[in-house]
């Protein structure tokens, strides 16, 4: 296995790293005779945006879903929080979920559902909130978005964008602690992508949320990442900071950065 | 023509695969006997999970009384047209051979009878097997290949819960509702059947349908009904969750959600009859 570009992360605050969000190791998983996961070791650091770059089918998707459990991986621990997500109880898992979240690639908005419930829906199984917060908190994440006025349409009524929009925004409402964006930005103009790059840094800042960002997006990699991983060919086959990855002497990376 | 007859002559080719077809086609039936076991192990399965969801908290009392509704509600027109016609048929059909017998003032009990006990209640279940099954059948598998039932499952909030157990306990409720519903329709049509050829008053003809109805008639057709709506709710439910991916999936699911239903219902009516008939 090689890891080509020996590159090294730059904490982004070097006091307060003693436990890590996330932690991966020797993460296999296989699709019938399709390894797609080979051997994947990463760690997320608490408040870190973390930005996973890798060619269409390159298992970004089933790498994030692994994480979350909705793909079983064949082999391998996940650390959540300190904890080894393997050994948790069903009661115990439910309670980790409320703290993770999730962006779908294709957004998965609930389809017989306003947009106001679909951004209800992830309310209603936490704590008890009263009606006036849960409005208050749906309305302040739709305008996060910019999608205020389309509150009472059916997800079907949406575009293409705008359904990923709110997607976010039903992801963000419940303000998780650690957060996975798959492809947040695509599909939108530049000037959308930009905000939401910026959406997702001031989560960030705000709330001090650990992020991993799938994207093929540069200027999202570039705006969001404290440092970025390349996914190939079933390992993280490079690691740094955006500045590094580009400036790297590797060709195969250099594709990557091609206009 | 004739080079299409040339064409369709089986090549020496396919006659050498003809012989050792034999094995294959042997491979083919074992594996999809074991296929239908694991299929039973699974719904199996489903169905312990779906008693221990059924008394674990929270419980969702909102989407389970819309379900009520939307799959009560929406199949009653079906359910009463269907069972207007089944009762003005029956009365007609039935009347020419009753007479020949000179046992015509039996109509209004035997076309009963057979309502309450047998038709009613299986014609309309294979009927909400069809509109019911497909639809949740089609609804929840869609919401399987948009990641919308894995989107559930990341927000904390179990889809078992939320999707599964909700509609499985709205159509065990509401169908037997259906049954009934149903059944006092048919009764209707029969009614006007009978007025048909010559007159019979309301009171003459519940009258006579009351004499040879008994209490007995409806206990036993009422429970197969609520096992016809498990039944119904527990499979297309299954189905939806098991899809596979792709619009091709959702098309599956909601054909396999109808026939499996549609063909436990008669198991189920059978096994209710066998049991039914030890106590008579
Ligand atoms: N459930 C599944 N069953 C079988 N194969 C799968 C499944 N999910 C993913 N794969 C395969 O895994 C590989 C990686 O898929 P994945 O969706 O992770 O790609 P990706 O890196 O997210 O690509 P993209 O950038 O296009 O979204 C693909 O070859 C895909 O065919
Ligand atoms: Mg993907």
């Amino acid at each position: 296995m090689t890891h080509a570009a020996p590159l090294k992360a730059k904490p982004i605050n070097p006091t307060a790293n003693t436990e890590n969000a996330l932690e991966v190791e020797h993460l296999q998983i296989a699709f019938g005779p399709l390894q797609v996961l080979k051997d994947i070791n990463l760690k997320l650091k608490k408040g870190e945006n973390l930005v996973v770059l890798g060619r269409s089918g390159s298992g970004k998707s089933v790498l994030i879903k692994c994480l979350v459990g909705l793909n079983e991986p064949d082999e391998g621990k996940i650390t959540l929080q300190g904890k080894d997500v393997s050994t948790l109880k069903d009661q115990d898992l439910e309670l980790a979920r409320q703290k993770i979240g999730f962006l779908f690639q294709g957004s998965a908005l609930y389809d017989s559902m306003t947009i106001r419930e679909n951004l209800e829906f992830p309310l209603m199984g936490k704590i008890k909130l009263k009606e006036q917060e849960i409005n208050a908190l749906v309305e302040e994440a739709l305008g996060n978005v910019g999608l205020l006025d389309a509150i009472d349409k059916m997800p079907s009524e949406l575009s293409g964008g705008m359904r990923k929009r709110i997607g976010l925004a039903r992801t963000l409402i419940s303000k998780p602690e650690i957060m996975f964006y798959d492809e947040p930005t695509t599909g939108l103009d530049s000037i959308t992508s930009r905000e939401i790059s910026h959406l997702i840094l001031e989560m960030q800042k705000k709330y001090n949320t650990s992020s991993i960002i799938i994207t093929h997006d540069l200027e999202c990699a570039r705006i969001t990442g404290n440092r970025v991983l390349i996914l190939k060919d079933g390992i993280i086959a490079a690691e740094g900071t955006y500045e590094e990855i580009k400036n790297s002497k590797e060709e195969w990376i250099s594709t990557y950065f091609q206009e | 023509m004739e080079n299409m007859i040339k064409q369709a002559s089986v090549p020496p080719s396919v006659k050498k695969e003809v012989s050792s077809q034999a094995p294959r086609s042997w491979d083919r039936v074992q594996s999809s006997v074991s296929a239908f076991f694991v299929e039973m192990a699974q719904i199996f399965r489903f169905t312990v999970k779906f008693f221990k969801e059924l008394v674990r908290r929270p419980y969702e009392f909102g989407e389970t009384i819309r379900q009520c509704y939307i799959i009560g509600y929406r199949t009653l027109p079906l359910v009463g047209i269907t069972g207007f016609i089944m009762g003005l048929v029956l009365t007609i059909q039935s009347r020419p051979t009753l007479k020949e017998f000179g046992a015509e003032s039996w109509l209004p009990a035997m076309v009963a009878i057979s309502i309450i006990r047998e038709i009613g209640p299986v014609i309309t279940a294979i009927i909400c097997a069809g509109k019911i099954g497909s639809s949740i059948g089609a609804e929840l598998a869609s919401m399987k290949v948009t990641e919308q039932i894995d989107a559930m499952r990341v927000s904390a909030r179990k889809p078992f819960k939320y999707l599964a157990v909700t509609r499985i306990i709205a159509t065990t409720l509401m169908i037997p509702i259906l049954v009934i519903f149903s059944d006092i329709i048919s009764l209707m049509g029969s009614f006007i059947a009978c007025n048909l050829q010559g007159e019979v008053s309301f009171t003459l003809f519940f009258y006579h349908v009351f004499e040879k109805v008994n209490f007995i008639d409806l206990i036993p057709a009422f429970i197969k009904t609520i096992f016809f709506g498990f039944a119904i709710g527990l499979i297309s439910t299954y189905k939806g969750f098991n899809a596979e991916k792709g619009t091709e999936g959702v098309g599956r699911s909601a054909n396999s959600s109808v026939v499996t239903a549609s063909l436990l219902v008669f198991i189920i009516d059978m096994i209710a009859v066998q049991i039914t008939s030890l106590f008579y």
